[in-house]
């Protein structure tokens, strides 16, 4: 029988199939972090059980860390109590911590693929919904609550009923100064924010086809905001190439045995998905948001749109454009910022720094803007300096700081202040995310880096 | 026994009809620092609740005493965003023990489901209905049957049937939770264990 990509992995992973329930899924790969994990580890204190296989879960420490000064001790004694935990955990149950300071310590969703514990073919969980960054490789990744990293924790498995499948194509070449961040929210833009709730994704098409891994992560990434648990694409040379050699990914005759199976990781001619559907990558322009969720985005030179030409409700429309402080109909072009924030699981990697960078390179950070540039991982971090970008970005007036979530959900002081605009790389431009009272527009690196040096939301298109 | 059992539950509601209510808004994520399950109902809905000085905004729901109960009505695609589980804890935190909704996300409505918290997916026109006679009359009470799979608005006795798998519902009319399912398949998981290739 003709099956897609998600049928094969999920298929395979099936322990057991309960009739009028959910399947028992194996999981192969489990992340864990100091935010979602602590409760998990007191239920199975509290039922008197063990880790069942601790060299299957990783623990990374990343939402509630600070940005600099890490060689320091954590001042906020919640976030200190957090991160002792996680690490007090790890070494009671023999998992694996790379906690503050290691140096393979970042974002969980950037290390996991940088030191190949990401492979094609997996599942893969984390009690963080971004999870779905994983799926760029061919893996079945999606995020978690907290009592199923407890499950995980103790019997490696979940009980999941089986998503519907969808696959998404997007053909054609992309434009100039469109990148996978803007593909990622042109999508959500047209499906909106629950567009894809109850299915997993494919992503398919020369545009997918022609991204790099790290435009994949950051696409896979962005599923979770249409509403999908996750989204995949299926492996191929480059994915191979990628992870070929990490510290994680299997070796010698394993590989070799490995790579048999990854080869097969393709959807069927005759596969049948539940719904489809495609795109024009030509219809793609550098993207924006307006509003207080991801699927509030339109192409960076287009007008706000007005409340009849939306989904939904005009009451919550009009509650949401209030908070950002925007009217109907008003051009984004040119409205003054405060903050510009590059980094996150979304566009942390090193390829969004080149972006930045190239924007910024022989110009200078306008005196109205507060700019956090946060790498994703101790890794990305060294790279930006080994290739000059921490150069271009200080000559710029740009400061760099250490690796962790920071303001894309502000758990630590990387708090955008009530009432300032920030235009951020990140995923979620819900009220109050990053800072009581913010405002976000979400935006690609290039987009991002033409806010910071301009001060105002500006076309990317006419700075490179 | 995991969590509390739920069979039927009859309780005038809390009216939020805002859509795409998010984890963010639930509980914010600066509210996320503890080690434990306990008091997130304090901090249920904070900033749309409190004001920055923590004195209550008096127009949020929340904050007006004519509504209470034990059911929370929410507005279309509530609970998306994030997985903190932490969002379900707040409402269970607070006294719900049931969330009503025209659609729910998905990681939220599993979060709800592993904690012993009802999500009734129902109709957008029953939805409606059921927030306009709440705003006619706070004291207008819902029925839910998990038994028998139903909800009903008892002013008008208008009744849908929702949806949940029989493994689910078996378990919330028991109070128990997966990790007691999984507990007793332990062998066969150790099997499969063998046979993964990585």
């Amino acid at each position: 029988m003709s099956k897609t990509l998600f049928d094969k992995v999920w298929d395979s992973h099936v322990v057991r199939n309960i009739e009028d329930g959910p399947d028992v899924l194996y999981i192969d790969r489990h992340l864990i972090h100091e935010v979602t994990s602590p409760v998990a580890f007191v239920g199975l204190k509290s039922r008197g059980l063990s880790v069942l296989y601790p060299e299957r879960t990783f623990a990374v420490a990343d939402h509630n860390t600070p940005t600099i000064n890490q060689h320091l001790p954590v001042e906020d004694p919640l976030s200190a109590n957090q991160l002792k935990t996680l690490e007090d955990n790890a070494n009671q149950y023999g998992i694996s911590h790379w906690g503050l300071g290691h140096q393979n310590n970042g974002i969980v969703h950037v290390v996991g693929p940088e030191n190949g514990i990401t492979v094609p073919g997996a599942t893969i969980v984390c009690g963080d919904s971004h999870t779905s960054t994983h799926g760029a490789f061919g893996a079945i990744a999606f995020g978690i609550g907290t009592s199923e990293v407890e499950m995980v924790l103790t019997t490696q498995c979940i009980m999941q009923p089986k998503p519907k499948k969808m696959r998404i194509s997007v053909n054609g070449a992309l434009s100039k100064g469109v990148t996978p961040k803007d593909v990622g929210l042109y999508i959500i833009s047209q499906l909106t924010t629950s567009g894809a709730t109850g299915y997993f994704v494919e992503y398919a098409g020369d545009v997918f086809e022609n991204m790099t891994m790290e435009g994949r992560m950051t696409v896979c990434n962005l599923s979770i905001e249409m509403g999908a648990r996750g989204g995949m694409i299926a492996p191929d040379e480059k994915t191979f190439d990628y992870i070929k050699g990490r510290p994680k990914t299997p070796k010698g005759a394993d590989w070799d045995k490995a790579m048999k199976y990854w080869e097969t990781l393709k959807t069927d001619d005759a596969a049948v998905f539940d719904k489809e559907l495609t795109f024009s990558a030509s219809d793609i322009e550098p993207m924006i948001t307006y509003g207080t969720n991801p699927g509030m985005g339109m192409g960076i030179s287009n007008n706000i749109p007005s409340a009849d030409a939306v989904e939904g409700g005009k009451a919550t429309y009009d509650k949401s454009l209030a908070y950002m402080g925007y009217a109907e109909n008003e051009q984004m072009i040119g409205k003054k910022i405060d903050y510009v924030f590059i980094g996150s699981c979304t566009n942390g990697r090193i390829e969004d720094f080149r972006a930045f960078a190239s924007i910024v390179k022989g110009r200078q950070k306008a005196d109205n803007v507060t700019a956090w540039l946060v790498p994703g991982s101790h890794i990305v971090e060294a790279k930006i300096k080994e290739e000059g970008l921490l150069d271009i970005f200080e000559t710029a007036g740009f400061v760099l700081r250490e690796p962790g979530c920071s303001a894309c959900l502000a758990m630590n002081d990387d708090k955008v202040p009530a009432g300032k605009y920030a235009v951020s790389t990140s995923n979620r431009n819900f009220e109050g995310r990053q800072g009581p009272g913010s405002r976000t527009l979400l935006a690609s690196p290039l987009v991002a880096a033409a806010a910071a040096v301009t001060g105002v939301v500006t076309d990317p298109r006419e700075l490179l | 026994m995991a969590y509390d059992k739920f069979t039927t539950l009859t309780s005038t509601a809390v009216p939020l009809p805002i859509e795409n209510v998010d984890t963010d808004q639930i509980i914010p994520a600066r509210f996320l620092k503890a080690t434990t399950r306990d008091g997130f109902g304090d901090n249920l809905f904070r900033d749309w609740r409190y004001n920055g000085d923590n004195t209550p905004k008096t127009d949020f729901v929340l904050n007006n005493p004519i509504y209470k109960g034990k059911i929370l009505v929410g507005g279309k695609n509530f609970g998306s965003g994030s997985s903190r589980e932490h969002a379900a804890w707040a409402v269970y935190d607070y006294g719900f023990r049931c969330v009503v909704s025209s659609f729910f996300a998905d990681i939220f409505k599993n979060n709800c489901l592993n904690i012993g918290v009802l999500p009734v997916q129902i109709s957008a026109e029953f939805s409606n209905e059921i927030f306009e006679a709440i705003y006619a009359d706070a004291n207008t009470e819902l029925e839910v049957n998990l038994e028998a799979q139903t909800i009903t608005l008892l002013s008008s006795g208008t009744q849908e049937s929702f949806d949940i798998n029989g493994y689910k519902r078996e378990n919330m009319l028991n109070g128990f939770d997966d990790i007691d399912y999984l507990q007793n398949m332990k062998s066969e998981i150790e099997t499969f264990t063998e046979s993964r290739p990585f």
